[in-house]
């Protein structure tokens, strides 16, 4: 398990190097970039505590090394289609792959965890 | 929208519809499906949901103007399109009058990881998109049950499908829902519970190797509808249903006659042969001639210059050609012009209910004035009589509605000459019957009308001969015990030819004595005549003689008196010069 994760993220790193760093404002660690979108369809209870949610963890864990995109539904619906959304709210780990889809409000933070395999802080 | 409204208001006031457009289906239904609700389609796998649902879309686009959403929850854009292309729909092109929308909605459960509440939000925005940019009317969810797979927690998904249903009504789409069959259920995950309007349920039936694709409206909540299996089929022209049993006992009845195409038959038949769309069966035991008889109808049939299809379950279209020049009727000449329509199958070639369709597709197309079915017994390979019976039922009632006249013919068995294996027979407004009359060591046809409805037949047997010429009937010997046919009975004809010339030859004989006796008569009346002229004569002399002698005693007396006279005086001397004569 480990070793694998460990391949991917020297591969994700070969290609960010030249490419993310430039792009990021946080200042990041390359190798472990943490881009996440999360999916809302407008100001609902759910999506606001899912962002809040979505902070605290990341914060926690991945301080410094993620990016979190807010996609709003509601003003850009035909993006459903394309990202094959259906469920409110959902995070999307865009990187680093495999692409992961998160549904609900990530309150269960144990569940996060695992979903987006972070692995446990140092 | 408003569009919609309007069409409903002038529609009906009551539940307004939308019409599938699927052949048959909206007649079951009574119009359609309920326009503005959503209707459950379910069934097993390879049962047609997904053609169900998109010839929906399809023909709404194309015949209603009504932009249709197909969202798939199992098949990709592309694989839809392909399939359907083999369909004769071309997806893509309705895609880009903006008049279809295909949307695969795609969820990998390995992919998904659930981390609290969630609601199906995406889903409803992704819709309302889709709808909005095209305007669609109507929409097909296909199968959204893959969603219980994909996502956990049933509980949220049942509450969020629930309003999805619920949203779909309150924007007035007109959705069809598909479901896989469940176990005893009608649907794997209970779908039916939400979708109440309207249900129905597909079915795939194996019977005897044969499959039977079935229709049933379940339910239709505010109208009434067909309540039956129909079967239905898929075919390279898409889903048609068969809903014949839909129609009811109305048919005008023609009181045209036409012929049989057998002069002495019409004759046999009140004189001008059959009803207009009325149904005739000829049933007879293995070659006693019905194919011939349905050759003779045909031909006459094309020789109106109407129209006519052949439909041969037997032989194909060249061998009933060829057999049929053998008794002198060339139908090859109505082929080539078009007349005629041979449609030789194999019953065993497809179900049922796929022969049904398929005739009412030739029907539609050929619109001819009368259809031959040769034999009807055939069909009974692919199905249990109830059902060829039901099949026939509703197939005769629809040829009546459309004023074409059906000629069947039933191969019977020996035993039981008077009956149809089908029990059709009360179906039938003619019935002849064909039989072999054994006799002296011969087999021959014997032809005799069981019955047809209001006209007078004959109740005559005949004997039915195949000439080069074609069939003809001719009256069979009746007297003595028995009836005669065949040698037998061109002995008796002899036989009383014969007596028939003796007679009359002796009525001749007879004749001339009597002008012999009239002669010797006259002769003899002409000798006496001669003898009493003769007499007569003699005796007219004999008259004379006397006459002249008493003349001469006269005279001689008045001589004598004149003398004396003469002596006395001179009176008399005036008579004397008065009769110097004598």
């Amino acid at each position: 398990m480990k070793k694998t994760d460990t391949i991917k993220s020297v591969r994700s790193r070969s290609r960010k190097t030249t490419t993310k760093t430039a792009k990021t404002k946080k200042r990041i660690v390359p190798e472990e970039l943490w881009d996440l979108r999360l999916y809302v369809a407008g100001q609902t209870p759910k999506s606001l505590a899912a962002f809040a949610n979505l902070k605290r963890i990341c914060e926690e864990h991945l301080a410094g090394k993620y990016k979190i995109e807010i996609i709003d539904l509601m003003k850009n619906p035909q993006l459903a289609r394309g990202d094959q959304i259906l469920a409110m709210p959902t995070l999307v780990r865009k990187l680093p792959p495999p692409i992961k889809k998160l549904i609900g409000d990530l309150s269960n933070t144990e569940r996060v965890i695992v979903g987006l395999d972070i692995r446990p802080a140092r | 929208m408003s569009h919609k409204t309007k069409k409903q208001g002038h529609q009906r006031a009551q539940l307004s519809k939308s019409p599938t457009g699927i052949q048959g289906l909206d007649e079951v239904t009574g119009g359609g499906l309920p326009k503005g609700r959503p209707t459950l389609v379910a069934g097993g796998a390879g049962c047609g949901k997904t053609l169900f649902g998109m010839e929906f879309l399809v023909q709404g686009a194309r015949q209603y103007n009504e932009p249709g959403l197909f969202v798939s929850f199992e098949e990709n854009s592309r694989e839809l399109t392909k399939n359907f292309s083999s369909l004769g729909y071309d997806l893509n092109e309705l895609v880009a009058r903006k008049k279809l929308i295909l949307d695969h909605v795609y969820i990998e459960r390995s992919e998904i990881e659930v981390t609290g509440e969630y609601d199906l939000e995406g889903l409803f925005v992704r819709l309302q998109s889709l709808i909005d940019s095209i305007g669609a009317k109507r929409i097909v969810l296909d199968t959204i049950e893959t969603l219980f797979s994909a996502l956990p927690n049933e509980g949220i998904l049942r509450a969020e499908l629930r309003r999805l249903f619920r949203w779909l009504k309150a924007k007035g789409l007109t959705a069809i829902i598909t479901a896989e069959k469940g176990d005893g259920d009608l649907t794997r995950h209970g779908l039916e519970e939400y979708v109440s309007d309207c249900v129905i349920a597909l079915d795939h039936l194996v019977t005897d190797l044969v499959a039977t694709r079935r229709m049933r409206i379940v339910k239709y909540r505010g109208s009434s509808h067909g309540t039956n299996e129909y079967p239905f089929l898929i075919d390279d022209t898409g889903i048609s249903v068969l809903p014949i049993t839909s129609v009811e006992l109305r048919h005008a009845a023609s009181t045209e006659r036409i012929s049989s195409g057998i002069t002495t038959l019409d004759a046999m038949l009140g004189g001008k042969g059959y009803y207009r769309g009325s149904s005739i069966l000829v049933s007879g035991t293995a070659g006693t001639g019905k194919t011939s008889m349905a050759a003779h109808f045909a031909d006459s049939v094309c020789r109106r210059g109407e129209r006519c299809l052949y439909l041969a379950f037997e032989e194909s279209e060249n061998q009933i050609i060829r057999n049929m020049r053998s008794i002198g009727i060339d139908i090859e000449q109505w082929t080539r012009r078009g007349r005629l329509t041979i449609h030789a199958a194999r019953p065993t070639m497809y179900g049922l209910e796929m022969h049904l369709a398929r005739i009412h597709r030739l029907i539609e197309d050929i619109k001819p004035h009368a259809i031959l079915f040769d034999p009807i017994t055939n069909l009974m390979a692919v199905a249990g009589a109830n059902e060829v019976k039901a099949m026939l039922t509703r197939l005769i009632d629809y040829l009546k509605l459309k004023k074409i006249t059906a000629f069947f013919t039933n191969l019977s068995q020996q035993h039981m000459l008077e009956q149809t294996d089908l029990a059709v027979s009360s179906l039938m407004d003619t019935w002849i019957s064909l039989r072999d009359i054994e006799l002296g060591g011969e087999r021959n046809r014997g032809l005799y009308v069981l019955k047809s409805r209001g006209m007078e037949h004959s109740n005559q047997i005949r004997e039915f001969l195949l000439t080069d010429k074609g069939i003809d009937l001719i009256d069979v010997y009746k007297g003595g015990e028995n009836v005669l046919t065949g040698s037998a009975r061109a002995a008796q004809e002899a036989r009383e030819l014969s007596e028939e010339t003796l007679r009359s030859e002796e009525i001749e004989r007879k004749k001339r004595e009597l002008a012999r006796k009239r002669q010797a008569i006259e002769a003899q009346v002409a000798a006496l005549q001669s003898q009493y002229e003769a007499e007569e004569e003699e005796l007219n002399v004999n008259l004379g003689e006397l006459k002249l002698k008493k003349q001469v005693v006269q005279e001689d007396q008045k001589k004598m008196s004149l003398r004396r006279e003469h002596d006395a005086g001179a009176r008399t001397n005036k008579s004397r010069s008065g009769r110097p004569v004598k």
